[in-house]
């Protein structure tokens, strides 16, 4: 069989077990988590009361393992149930939201950030790493690194506030929220989202970029890289033709994780700049205790990791020919 | 390749071990140096932090927010705590708390991956599955329930951070292993008789240790970020013990209006970040075996 | 622009809301050496700018989660209450500036029986957003909404008195008491009392109701959004409004800033002076009826001995923590238990100050010398819960006692900490009547006595204050009510807490609300662009 398709269908076969371990190891880390759904909901003025009556109404009441294979049963189906948030309303079922409604504009805006900053980031990290391996020891190569080290060296919501001052409150050149709604037309959508991506940017740069440029390096001492010298190619040529197609292993690797962690991982820029994304809200709802909305963004973030990986470790295979056409 | 063949070897006295270290740090780079040189200071601040800060770490001992002084060198913070102590202080917690669950998580990783390289049996496969679990669910967001379900203490966060972070060490760790596992020397020194712990000691952890040293260097930095960003989710470090990332936290309103106060904890950490990793960029430059040409 | 220009628009701002007098302003037009004439103009020029029609008002909270709902018996956050108050949804009664009770959606209130019966008139032709007319068959459906069996809703803390209701026509709604309460209605200007579009029994809670604001538009946690209602029966002043959250106090410090938003709350204190001195900037700083508490139990030891109490009382400099806790936006606490700014609170002597002397010889008179208690606090409890106890601690150390603080966790802090702690930390969000706060907080009987304090005279006092009508024996009552806890209750009220912001000097305004944040949560009906 093609090793692609064998690595594919092996990597989604164990993906679905993931999938299912996480679904398990959430739903009991949100069960040992103090107070409930009920207590959260109605902080100071909750009543035992009060608390039986929501939770009786949403089901809380019954064992744990009984609600989580109810919770499995519908999600195999495609059905993540309602947000308890939601569902908590009273007597009419007007305001019950599904899960996927509530995830679906958030997921998008999630997904529109990650695909922004992947534009600008990556290539940028690409060519300043392969310019460092070239230049390597250089002044521009310790500058460079210097510089994308402090970026990822200081706190998240410290780069974004300093983009804020500048660029926000000074110059007046972007707004300083990103509030996006469903009338929020694409280029506005662009343009609001400029400063959360370029945050992302800064601090996802210099992981990609030092890998880049010590996955080239560490190939500058193989024979055939001597060889390629001694042929009397430059040493762009070098490393631009020789050394970075066996390079791309390391690096995809390094862009899958990275790219996973701006769809996983910016929770904190959300909330600096009020963008709604799925980051926010998993925060949110574990703090509400509201199951089925954790659960589920739970399951993307693990989904999106697992096909990055899955991707970065096509991409070896593809560029390398052993891989490719194994013995 | 100044060498001339004319030259006559003379048998030289073996270099001692210091000697040897001391002709290394010669050849270092002037980033290396400056790295080594930031590094120390930090490690002197953390080690005598209760003897060279004016202050201690909770006293409070102004009014709020007063700027710098002489007695207070860089003002006071919110309750009026000194500035510079919970600084000098906060290297001590700071690095210590970075530095342990490093370790931690370098001995929980690096033991487990090694030993699922070697063995590759079942257990490799729990591990390896296990590992692939933790890994997709977000550090973050499951450190912080971690965190709500353990309580906030100090040794919960280090242990939940250490456990987290070990996923990353086991897959390098075990993926580095493999490559050598199925080298010949390795083979050969199978053949001779050798036993697993010296094949271990010997073969295996020499050659994947660049690869786990410069991991060591950015996990350090990341550690200092991720108790930050809980302290910004509100489940950091809790007052009033100083941390670095707390203490940026605490004053990040300040930079809305151009106030240099968070600068302070910040560059602290971005300067140790710096110096850290040009030392281990030298460290894998020296291992790397590679020769430019000059 | 010079002193004197600046100056002058300052008060003409202040004329024009009806700050300043005639008489002041022109002394100070005067002084200035303008003529009488010209004078007098500019004063009548600037005091015809009253409330006007139009503009997108956008607030940015410090409240709001992906959680937040329209329906009122979930109402959790700052961001959700303002609906209740006068955004879309329109009470029976409202709480004006002076906290006295005043009738909204209500024409008239009269009671009779001793206060055990009141009669509420409702405005007649009242429509909700969708065209209904609402009738008192709506009211009594929202009530028993709250008050019903399976009722979730907190609201139902304050309806508890309420025997039967019953409509007597579409316009008069007829509330039988189980025992008198001379200050009922207040209990329904509480924001989770708007009045609900009932049909077939079942409440709307979608956010549609007959307030001034027509919904138009909801991501929980992020913003919501609405337009002028054209048929309200009293209109709001703005043709938009739109709430943002913004739960990060250095975001919401940046929208205003960049005017993004025309008005924050929950400004971060610690950068309040600079935030101040932003251009065209109006400090919101009202002083409301919040108090951060540390209650204990009196039925404890080391608590259950009165002079233990008041040591502790004596022993914590609440000036201090007002200083460095609410930077200076805030007052010490006096253990009378009600607000300053509530109706019939009081100042029982001696105020409470910080004396460690006093201290130590009442500890020496329980023969408590040298005392070490626990406090446990969470910054779940208030801002800053931690530091302050943290400061309390080194407050008593002069008085030769030790506070141990215990760091709780945040999660789960009031159902496992509060209550259950002999020596906590808490806050009181503010009541609607003194009589709300006494019967929710310090009554014998009542859930959430979290001192354990059970004085008979204060809780007989209590039932008689709420039967009686005569208005200045209910006060002399609620005074004396207010000395006993000041002197004997576990109640400890550490800081009053101010309500502080900022808002766009484009914005006018009347007097304040103290009651809640956000000019009582009126803001968005009440205020205007200039």
């Amino acid at each position: 069989m093609n090793p692609v398709i064998k690595t594919v269908l092996q990597r989604l076969g164990l993906g679905l077990l993931t999938l299912f371990a996480v679904s398990v190891i959430i739903f009991s880390t949100l069960e040992l988590l103090p107070g409930g759904f009920a207590q959260a909901i109605l902080g100071q003025g909750a009543t035992p009361e009060t608390v039986a009556n929501i939770n009786k109404s949403l089901g809380l009441d019954r064992p744990a393992v009984t609600r989580y294979f109810e919770w499995v049963g519908g999600a195999v189906q495609g059905e993540f149930g309602i947000s308890f948030a939601s569902a908590g309303s009273g007597w009419g079922s007007s305001n019950a939201r599904h899960v996927s409604d509530i995830i679906a504009p958030r997921l998008y805006n999630t997904f529109f950030l990650a695909a922004m900053t992947a534009i600008i980031a990556v290539p940028i990290a690409l060519a300043l790493g392969l310019l460092c391996a070239l230049y390597r020891n250089s002044w521009f190569d310790r500058i460079a690194n210097a510089l994308t080290l402090t970026t990822i060296a200081s706190p998240e919501f410290f780069v974004a506030y300093i983009l804020v001052f500048f660029l926000a409150v000074k110059l007046r050149w972007f707004p300083p929220l990103s509030t996006i709604s469903d009338t929020t037309s694409f280029w506005e959508h662009i343009y609001k989202a400029v400063l959360p991506s370029l945050t992302l940017t800064l601090v996802i740069i210099a992981h990609m970029m030092r890998m880049t440029r010590a996955s080239v390096i560490s190939l500058l001492s193989s024979p055939y890289i001597e060889m390629a010298k001694l042929k009397g190619l430059t040493p762009k040529q070098v490393i631009l033709r020789h050394a970075l197609p066996n390079a791309w292993a390391p690096i995809a690797t390094v862009i899958a994780f990275n790219l996973a962690y701006l769809v996983v991982g910016v929770v904190v820029v959300e909330v600096v700049f009020t963008y709604p994304g799925i980051g926010q809200l998993m925060v949110d709802s574990v703090s509400k205790r509201d199951m089925p909305v954790v659960q589920a963004c739970a399951l993307i973030f693990a989904a999106t990791y697992i096909l990055l990986n899955l991707l970065a470790d096509i991409v070896s295979i593809v560029t390398n020919p052993r891989l490719l056409h194994p013995k | 390749m100044t060498q001339t063949q004319t030259e006559t070897r003379v048998i030289k006295a073996r270099r001692s071990y210091v000697q040897n270290v001391w002709r290394i740090l010669k050849t270092a780079p002037p980033t290396a140096i400056f790295g080594m040189v930031v590094i120390a200071i930090y490690l002197f601040c953390a080690l005598f932090a209760p003897w060279i800060a004016p202050y201690g770490e909770a006293d409070i001992v102004g009014k709020s927010y007063q700027v710098s002084s002489s007695e207070h060198w860089l003002g006071t913070d919110q309750i009026g705590r000194d500035t510079l102590s919970r600084i000098l202080f906060g290297a001590r917690n700071t690095i210590g708390i970075a530095l342990l669950t490093v370790l931690i998580s370098f001995c929980i990783g690096g033991v487990l991956g090694i030993y699922a390289a070697v063995t590759r049996g079942w257990l490799d496969q729990i591990l390896s599955r296990l590992v692939d679990v933790l890994m997709s669910i977000p550090v973050l967001i499951f450190a912080l329930m971690l965190l709500t379900m353990m309580g906030k203490s100090v040794w919960n966060l280090v242990l939940i951070l250490a456990v987290l972070d070990s996923t990353r060490v086991f897959r390098l760790a075990r993926n580095t292993s493999l490559n050598i596992v199925v080298q010949d020397f390795v083979e050969a020194a199978k053949l001779r008789g050798e036993g697993m712990r010296w094949i271990v000691l010997r073969e295996i952890v020499p050659n994947i240790l660049p690869p786990l040293i410069a991991e060591f260097g950015l996990r350090f930095c990341f550690v200092f970020l991720t108790i930050a960003a809980l302290s910004f989710l509100g489940v950091g470090i809790q007052p009033p013990t100083a941390d670095w990332g707390s203490m940026v936290a605490e004053s990040k309103t300040l930079i809305t209006f151009g106030r240099p106060q968070p600068l302070i904890p910040a560059g602290a950490i971005a300067l140790l970040t710096v110096a850290v990793n040009f030392v281990v960029d030298w460290f894998l430059y020296q291992t790397s075996g590679l020769r430019d040409e000059k | 622009m010079t002193e004197f220009e600046h100056n002058l628009a300052k008060a003409k701002k202040a004329v024009s809301m009806g700050k300043l007098s005639r008489r002041d302003f022109m002394a100070f037009t005067m002084a200035s050496g303008m003529t009488l004439s010209a004078s007098q103009m500019m004063f009548a020029s600037a005091a015809r700018a009253e409330p006007k029609k139009g503009g997108h008002f956008r607030a940015g909270i410090g409240h709001g989660s992906t959680t937040d709902t329209f329906d009122p018996a979930h109402f959790a956050s700052g961001m959700d209450f303002a609906w209740g108050k006068g955004l879309s949804g329109a009470p029976l009664v409202r709480i004006n500036p002076k906290g006295a009770v005043v009738p909204y959606l209500a024409e008239s209130i009269e009671q009779s029986n001793g206060a055990k019966t009141w009669v509420f008139k409702i405005r007649k032709g009242v429509t909700f957003h969708n065209g209904k007319t609402l009738t008192a068959d709506d009211v009594i459906g929202t009530i028993n909404y709250h008050n019903g069996p399976d009722s979730k809703s907190p609201g139902k803390a304050y309806l508890t008195n309420i025997a039967a209701m019953k409509a007597d026509g579409p316009n008069t709604v007829i509330f039988d008491l189980k025992g008198p309460d001379a200050g009922f209605p207040a209990n329904l200007a509480n924001y989770q009392f708007p009045i609900l579009s009932i049909t077939d029994g079942k409440p709307d809670v979608s956010g549609m109701g007959a307030g001034p604001y027509i919904l138009d538009g909801f991501e929980p946690g992020v913003r919501v959004h609405f337009k002028r209602n054209p048929n309200a029966f009293i209109p709001g002043n703005f043709d938009e409004v739109t709430q943002l959250a913004i739960l990060d106090p250095a975001a919401r410090t940046n929208a205003y800033l960049a005017g993004e938003v025309d008005f924050i709350d929950r400004a971060d204190l610690k950068t309040i002076d600079m935030l101040k001195a932003a251009p065209n900037t109006e400090l919101y700083n009202v002083s409301g009826w919040e108090q951060l508490t540390a209650p204990m139990f009196t039925n404890t030891a080391p608590f259950d001995k009165v002079e233990v109490r008041q040591a502790l009382k004596w022993a914590i400099n609440r000036q201090d923590l007002v200083d460095k806790i609410l930077f200076g936006y805030g007052k010490a606490g006096n253990d009378n238990g009600l607000a300053a700014t509530m109706q019939y609170a009081t100042v029982p002597e001696p105020v409470y100050t910080y004396d460690p002397e006093k201290a130590k010889s009442l500890l020496k008179k329980a023969g408590m010398e040298g005392l070490k208690v626990d406090l446990s606090a969470a910054d779940a409890a208030f801002a800053g819960s931690v530091d302050a106890a943290l400061l309390m601690a080194e407050h008593a150390k002069a008085a030769g006692i030790t506070i141990n603080v215990v760091r709780e966790p945040n999660d789960g802090y009031w159902s496992n900490v509060w209550l259950k702690k002999p020596w906590s930390h808490c806050y009181w969000g503010g009541r609607p009547t003194a009589d709300a706060m006494f019967s929710v907080a310090m009554a014998a009987e009542a859930p959430w006595n979290d001192t354990k304090w059970k004085n008979p005279r204060f809780n007989e006092l209590l039932v008689a204050a709420r039967g009686e009508t005569d208005d200045p024996k209910r006060a002399a009552m609620y005074a004396e009510m207010q000395q006993i806890l000041h002197d004997d209750g576990g109640w400890m009220t550490l800081m009053n807490t101010n309500y502080v912001g900022a808002m766009s000097n484009k914005l006018g305004h009347g007097d304040f609300n103290a009651d809640l944040d956000h000019d009582g949560g009126y803001m968005y009906d009440r205020w205007w662009f200039v």
